[in-house]
């Protein structure tokens, strides 16, 4: 057993693995500061839900060869216009047109994310070789870019503008649209009833049961946001027919060895402009679950720092700069969302004063991301 | 009488032994040139003698090295130069952006005190922040392209001069060092032109009488007679002889280099071999980098193995990468009696060319793939094999791909723990097989295997060579493209020598060595029309 734990250990496997024993001590430590576990739990799994596109939006990007998607808040931008239209012209204050209007705001964002990730894919397509540097400072700079236009667009919808002055809002709630559809379709939760005291078993928003109050309410305070895991699980699908279709297979040939493509008869640039755009395009939508999620969008600074966390949770999840499989995004953002969620309480009740928590997360995204940074170039010697 | 003596010096690679008692002896003052094909063992010689890490950190070697008859331990190039042994590369070591002088003495300055020195050097006494001292400098390497007959100021830039004054350059700063007792040139002629190359002969005769003893290795059987005072010629990591060169001539150095490694079955009279013609170059030039092809003709026909061969960097390996369209290519391409289209691999693919690179590792495999990928996906991407459908989409069909995969991992006897296995774990011999396999699953017209037998064992030669000959049998022509004749002359129909990126001739596999040998030196054209 100690042999097998070793091996696995070992190599590659090293950052998973230190993740997993962190991950499992700090919930054994949890477990004794009587936190609720169920909470942690259920906080774990809507991050999950929430970061899991983002998180699955590297791998086409890494497996067309041009690393992972730094890019990414190019395509979240994608997504946030998509919302902004959405919440611009469809009326959703009728439960049935939330989700014309989650659906609408997903379908505006694929084609801002077509188009950027095309524009995207053709710079990429000039600077072979650095492409992560190339692409963390093209996000930024677009981001940046955005900041302008956001005070200029000319939203009309006087929810997501500043009272006085021109311009959107920095953080425009979702309440009155479609926050916490999926988080709630068909989802689970155990609801402490005000009025009875009650512990209630609350299915799809709606229907509830009435549940014996055993005495463990702390720890069954949990709750599982179905919509938002089975739309991840739909795109992990879409994407694994994609890799898996003759274009994905060439994609990934020119992501392995691009010589070899030519030799092929591979059309190599224009294989990676589709990884490219297939990435921008998963962070549009990304982009848009996460939101729904979070119950508020973002503008302005906010995307600038999102593809870190992401390309943190793949890389722990197994991934290097080159190689990336869905199996990698699934372990990868548990893990990752899993340190995150159940950390920060522990963190903060067991040092006093604030802040550590955020020190905490940086370290974990940025150290694993030079981790990985640092076995590039391992494969030309293999 | 030596000023450099290497005895019975012999170098095992695990297990491969690539030098056998080798003996070279070197007078002051005489040139000597070090004559072999490519693979017999000369880079390992001088590795040797300039104490490479790449020999000691594989168990170091058997035998002697004396200069000035006294017994050297030389563990590392640097002391190869101090014990007065310099080297002129043939890729060569400059730095674009220094000027000559620079370049002749960097890392071995003249230098001068400044205020800033003289307070540091009160501790650490070691010049290290002393000023350069240019003048001085550019003196000591006006003194060394003096006795070059070079004329060019010292002060220019070493980027914007040509190749050959480049190689000067480095000789000057080689003449520079104090005690230089060898100087050993590696195919210091290969870059350059004819008028170059006399003049660099011109430059060695006259360090030559200087009492500098010069080491020139080379393939050129000519230039050998031109200006070597004697000649030691090594075989497949044995020495072969050492002669005056008073007492030889072109004919038998080609003979003693190329050597007959190998009986040659005589072949039976193959069937299936017509007159037709199913691949016509017409003025083929590639652009490849270090194997240029410069306008071959040359007609192959139908069920036949046609040998290309030719000494390292003469541009036998442009031909099979040229019609592959893999670098830019000029010329007219006839396969099948239709113009095949330049420069665009995948029309190649679709006209039923396939191709089995030299670089395995670079071109030929996706080494993060499993060998079940690798097999078909040259195949699923031009013949839209190996997919099926699923509702809108087309979807690589697994189990094919992996029935497949084990029917040819079967068939070419490739050693492996199952199709799923990635092929960077394969040995050398083994990954070669995968390519074969790849490349066959296209079920080509004409299959290009280049340099099929590189580096893998000999079991796996065999493999790989006899797996040829029943593709043959089966119908298929082949162009393959060898370093090693012995293979060559073992399963080609017709042998096509490549010399100096042009044709020199076709010969037949029995043909003598000493035609080989003068044909792959430059110095026969022609040969047997067939």
């Amino acid at each position: 057993m100690f042999d097998r734990i070793k091996t696995f250990a070992a190599g590659d496997n090293l950052p998973r693995f230190v993740i997993l024993v962190f991950y499992l001590l700090i919930l054994l430590v949890a477990f004794f500061l009587n936190q609720s576990i169920g909470v942690l739990i259920s906080d774990t799994l809507i991050r999950y839900g929430m970061n899991g596109i983002l998180v699955l939006s590297m791998v086409p990007a890494i497996q067309a060869g041009t690393g992972p998607n730094f890019g990414l808040p190019i395509g979240a931008i994608g997504g946030l216009l998509g919302m902004l239209i959405s919440m611009e012209f469809i009326p959703q204050t009728i439960a049935g047109h939330q989700w014309i209007g989650l659906l609408v705001a997903i379908l505006v964002a694929i084609v801002f994310g077509i188009f950027f990730g095309w524009l995207y894919g053709l710079l990429l397509n000039r600077v072979k070789g650095s492409e992560m540097v190339i692409a963390t400072y093209t996000a930024f700079s677009f981001v940046a870019m955005m900041c302008i236009a956001w005070l200029v667009l000319p939203f009309q919808n006087k929810s997501m503008k500043w009272p006085i002055g021109q311009g959107l809002k920095n953080t425009i709630t979702m309440e009155n649209t479609y926050g916490g559809l999926l988080n709630d379709f068909l989802s689970l939760k155990f609801v402490e009833n005000h009025l009875t005291g009650k512990l209630e078993l609350v299915f799809n928003r709606s229907n509830s049961w009435v549940i014996e109050n055993y005495g463990i309410e702390s720890a069954l305070k949990f709750q599982f946001p179905t919509g938002m895991i089975l739309v991840f699980l739909l795109a992990c699908y879409l994407v694994y027919l994609f890799i898996n279709s003759k274009t994905g297979v060439a994609m990934r040939a020119v992501g392995d060895n691009p010589s070899f493509a030519v030799a092929s008869g591979l059309n190599v640039n224009r294989s990676r402009l589709i990884g490219v755009i297939l990435s921008t395009v998963l962070a549009a939508v990304g982009i848009v679950i996460y939101s729904q999620g979070f119950g508020y969008m973002q503008l302005y600074n906010a995307p600038q720092q999102m593809a870190f966390g992401a390309v943190a949770a793949i890389l722990i999840g197994g991934a290097s700069a080159q190689k990336a499989k869905i199996s990698h995004v699934i372990i990868g953002t548990f893990l990752f969302n899993g340190i995150l969620v159940a950390g920060l309480p522990v963190a903060n009740q067991l040092v006093e004063g604030g802040g550590l928590s955020d020190v905490f997360r940086v370290i974990i995204t940025y150290g694993v991301i030079l981790y990985a940074l640092t076995k590039i170039g391992g494969k030309s010697n293999a | 009488m030596y000023v450099l003596e290497m005895k019975d010096i012999s170098k095992e690679y695990f297990g491969n032994r690539v030098l056998k008692n080798v003996n070279l002896n070197v007078k002051p003052g005489e040139i000597h040139a070090l004559l072999g094909e490519n693979g017999a063992g000369k880079s390992t010689l001088m590795n040797i003698l300039f104490g490479m890490s790449v020999i000691h950190s594989t168990g170091g070697f058997e035998g002697e090295v004396l200069i000035d008859s006294a017994p050297v331990n030389i563990m590392s190039p640097h002391q190869a130069m101090d014990h007065g042994i310099g080297m002129v590369h043939q890729e060569f070591m400059l730095i674009p952006g220094f000027t000559i002088s620079e370049n002749i003495k960097l890392n071995r300055e003249l230098l001068k005190a400044n205020p800033v020195s003289a307070v540091i050097d009160l501790v650490a006494k070691d010049n290290k922040l002393s000023t350069v001292d240019v003048a001085a400098n550019a003196r000591d390497a006006r003194v060394a392209l003096d006795k070059l007959d070079m004329g060019i100021d010292e002060f220019t830039l070493v980027s914007g001069l040509p190749v050959g004054h480049m190689q000067f350059v480095e000789i000057a700063r080689e003449i520079d060092k104090e005690g230089l007792k060898v100087l050993v040139f590696d195919e210091p002629t290969a870059v350059l032109t004819e008028s170059e190359a006399l003049n660099l002969m011109e430059a060695m005769k006259k360090l030559a009488a200087q009492g500098i003893g010069i080491l020139f290795i080379t393939h050129r059987l000519d230039e050998v007679i031109h200006c070597a005072d004697r000649v030691t010629i090594l075989r497949d990591g044995e020495w072969v002889a050492t002669k005056d060169k008073v007492d030889t001539n072109v004919v038998e150095l080609a003979e003693l280099m190329v050597g007959r490694k190998v009986e040659i079955l005589p072949k039976a009279p193959r069937e299936g071999v017509g007159d037709e013609i199913i691949l016509s170059l017409n003025k083929l030039s590639v652009d490849m980098p270090g194997e240029k092809v410069k306008g071959v003709s040359l007609d192959v026909k139908r069920g036949e193995i046609l040998g290309i061969g030719g000494l390292a960097g003469q541009g036998k390996i442009g031909i099979a990468n040229g019609i592959m369209g893999l670098y830019p290519t000029r010329g007219e391409i006839l396969f099948q009696g239709k113009p095949l289209k330049l420069n665009q691999p995948k029309a190649t693919l679709d006209d039923g060319i396939a191709f089995v690179s030299e670089d395995r590792r670079g071109i030929g495999l996706l080494l993060d793939s499993s060998i079940e990928d690798n097999i078909a996906v040259t195949t699923m991407q031009t013949k839209n094999d190996f997919l099926k459908s699923w509702g809108p989409f087309k979807l690589q069909d697994k189990e094919k791909i992996r029935q497949h995969a084990e029917s040819m991992i079967k068939e070419y006897d490739i050693r492996c723990i199952g199709p799923h296995q990635y092929t960077k774990r394969l040995s050398g011999g083994n990954q070669q097989k995968v390519c074969l396999a790849r490349a066959v699953t296209l079920a080509p017209d004409l299959l290009l295997v280049s340099e099929p037998t590189r580096g893998i064992d000999i079991g796996a030669k065999k493999l790989v060579l006899d797996n040829l000959l029943k593709l043959n049998e089966e119908g298929m022509t082949i162009i393959m493209t060898s370093s090693e004749l012995a293979e060559l002359r073992s399963i080609a129909d017709r042998i096509a020598i490549i010399s100096d990126g042009k044709l020199a001739g076709i010969l037949d596999p029995t043909a003598p060595d000493a035609d080989f040998g003068l044909m792959m030196a430059g110095n026969l054209k022609g040969g047997e029309d067939v």
